[in-house]
């Protein structure tokens, strides 16, 4: 059996091990993007910030993973899928042929189309290349203008301020981090960066990047202009699927797979941020990026590629996110459900906040910042779909009782 | 024969001492706050509950760790933290969905039990047996149900 792994994040480099523990006489090859050994973007802020080296960010540690393990690694990238022949065409020629296939092209960043943005000096912050770039760039007293203040935004500014750089932030949007963070969540956020010296702008964004003088001028859409030396686009991710087209393989926002991560096309499978599955809570259709569903993923996929059937049960979204040390996470439906009760516990002060979300008597979602104890709990009472009882009340009069709230609903039912 | 902490909450009065056996153990310090291992108070129902990872076979910890530093003891069957490999992302502390793996601010790292490498120091603070070092198959996940059973704080939805 030849399995082909397009995508070297954790969700492919995942499904490779799982592959080889479920199939010990197959073919195994995984198709890395960049030239780098495997590596997690999880760990790249860490790595501007000087914690740890490049070797810090790889996702298997033991060099031999992968030899070891009969995994063979080819640099290279996918142009196009055959399905008939089933056939995966690269970028630099060849192809490479495949009884099981497994999609885990992962994101990109998002682009934005204001003029300018090819521009020495516009960077994003996606890549180990991107970080290198920025590492060597980002001196004392460089002038950052960023563009976004999303997951991605916030979590490299602690690094960046690191280097000693003067950082500015446009945020297209009222709100920091609005995909994760309710607006007092997000609001906490802005003050923390604020005091930190960080500047914020808010509903602003460029209308295009110029170079004057062998700076860039930013150039606002009400024609004020901020000068700059590096211009960091930080706007989102979308999913890698350009390579599809003409495939037939059936795309929505992501892949669409079933509960075995199967693609409309026999054979082909998909996971992590490239894969449409469901949501476990709604049973709606979504993309899900987190590090979590796409390692979850990756092994599901690869069980059932080895012909060992799984299903996938879904899953939900939530996420961990430190700015500039500040901790907050976000859990489900944290935006909450009409008729749905919500609790909050605020302390301006201490930048600590609490903020959970009720359907009936069931947790469906939180917002936390500076709240990181056995946070894991959120995670096992939405979806563990737990009957709260007596302790949705106890949750309405102190939301830091959460712990507690799990030990007691989730484990006496159980 | 591979064993697990069994925690009875029967037993427990709330001492802490394995809160303090723990906090010494693995930070030189009787700071409770730094115990992996803690004990949940119950006021309404006037109980004591101590809780700490179960060592799951699903190790959602060890599977979500984007740079591999968390590792199968295979002595123990422990899930431990590499502490110069942990880049302190605290991914692991959303994806346990027991709550039990935690991020320590001041190491900037996350932490867990590692059962002190099969003689864990909890156990043998532990004045009354509520907490115990016992053979594996007496645990397990079924047993850690029964276990959370006997914690009985909410009877709403027995």
């Amino acid at each position: 059996m030849r399995h082909v792994i397009i995508g070297s994040g954790p969700a492919g480099v995942v499904a490779a091990a799982t592959l080889r523990k479920a199939d010990p006489a197959a073919d195994i090859t995984l198709v890395c993007g960049e030239a780098e050994p495997p590596y997690s973007r999880m760990a790249i802020p860490y790595l501007l910030k000087g914690e740890i080296g490049e070797a810090g960010t790889h996702l298997r540690k033991d060099e031999d993973h992968y030899r070891r393990l009969r995994i063979g690694l080819v640099r290279a990238r996918a142009r196009a899928v055959d399905t008939a022949a089933r056939r995966v065409a690269l970028v630099a020629g060849g192809d490479l042929y495949y009884d099981r296939l497994l999609i885990a092209t992962g994101s990109r960043p998002s682009h934005e189309t204001i003029p300018g943005m090819d521009l020495p000096g516009v960077h994003s912050c996606w890549t180990l290349a991107d970080a290198r770039a920025l590492l060597a760039k980002a001196r004392p007293g460089t002038r950052i203008v960023q563009m976004g203040a999303g997951f991605v935004g916030c979590i490299i500014m602690e690094g960046l301020l690191s280097r000693g750089v003067d950082l500015t932030i446009l945020v297209r949007s009222g709100y920091m981090v609005r995909r994760m963070m309710n607006p007092t969540a997000s609001g906490l956020i802005r003050r923390w960066c604020e005091a930190k010296g960080v500047k914020i702008l808010t509903h602003t964004q460029p209308k295009e990047l110029r170079s004057e003088g062998g700076a860039l001028q930013v150039v606002l859409a009400d024609g004020a202009s901020l000068p700059a030396d590096l211009y960091l686009s930080v706007v989102g991710v979308d999913p890698n699927l350009d390579f599809l087209q003409g495939s037939g393989i059936a795309v929505g926002q992501g892949i669409l797979v079933d509960p075995s991560l199967q693609s409309s096309a026999p054979g082909v499978y998909a996971a992590g941020d490239v894969a449409e599955s469901v949501d476990c809570l709604t049973g709606k259709r979504q993309l899900n990026a987190i590090q979590p569903n796409a390692v979850e993923q990756g092994r599901i996929a690869a069980l059932n590629m080895a012909g060992r059937p799984v299903h996938f049960k879904g899953s939900f979204v939530f996420n961990v996110l430190t700015t500039l040390g500040l901790v907050s996470s976000s859990f489900g439906t944290w935006q909450g459900t009409p008729g749905g009760d919500s609790a909050e516990v605020l302390d301006e002060a201490r930048y600590r906040y609490v903020n959970l979300q009720f359907d009936g008597d069931r947790l469906i979602g939180a917002n936390c910042v500076g709240f990181a104890d056995h946070v894991g709990a959120f995670r096992g009472l939405i979806e563990g779909r737990v009957r709260l009882g007596v302790w949705k009340q106890r949750l309405m009069e102190d939301p830091t009782r959460v712990m507690q709230a799990y030990l007691a609903a989730a484990h006496s039912v159980a | 024969m591979q064993k697990s902490l069994h925690l009875d909450p029967n037993k427990c009065t709330g001492c802490l001492q394995c809160e303090m056996a723990c906090a010494w153990e693995n930070h030189r310090s009787f700071t409770v706050a730094k115990s992996r291992i803690k004990v949940f108070t119950f006021h309404h129902e006037g109980r004591f509950v101590p809780y700490t990872c179960t060592q799951c076979d699903e190790a959602w910890c060890m599977m979500a760790c984007p740079v591999d530093a968390i590792r199968l003891d295979p002595v123990t069957g422990a899930k431990i933290v590499l502490e110069p490999t942990c880049v302190g992302c605290k991914v692991c502390t959303i994806a346990c969905p027991f709550g039990t793996i935690n991020y320590v601010a001041q190491t900037g790292k996350v932490q867990k039990c590692d059962l002190c490498g099969g003689q864990p120091a909890c156990a043998k603070a532990c004045p009354t047996g509520a907490i115990t070092y016992v053979d594996a198959d007496w645990t397990g996940l079924g047993k850690m149900r029964q276990w959370a059973g006997k914690t009985d704080t909410n009877p709403a939805t027995v």
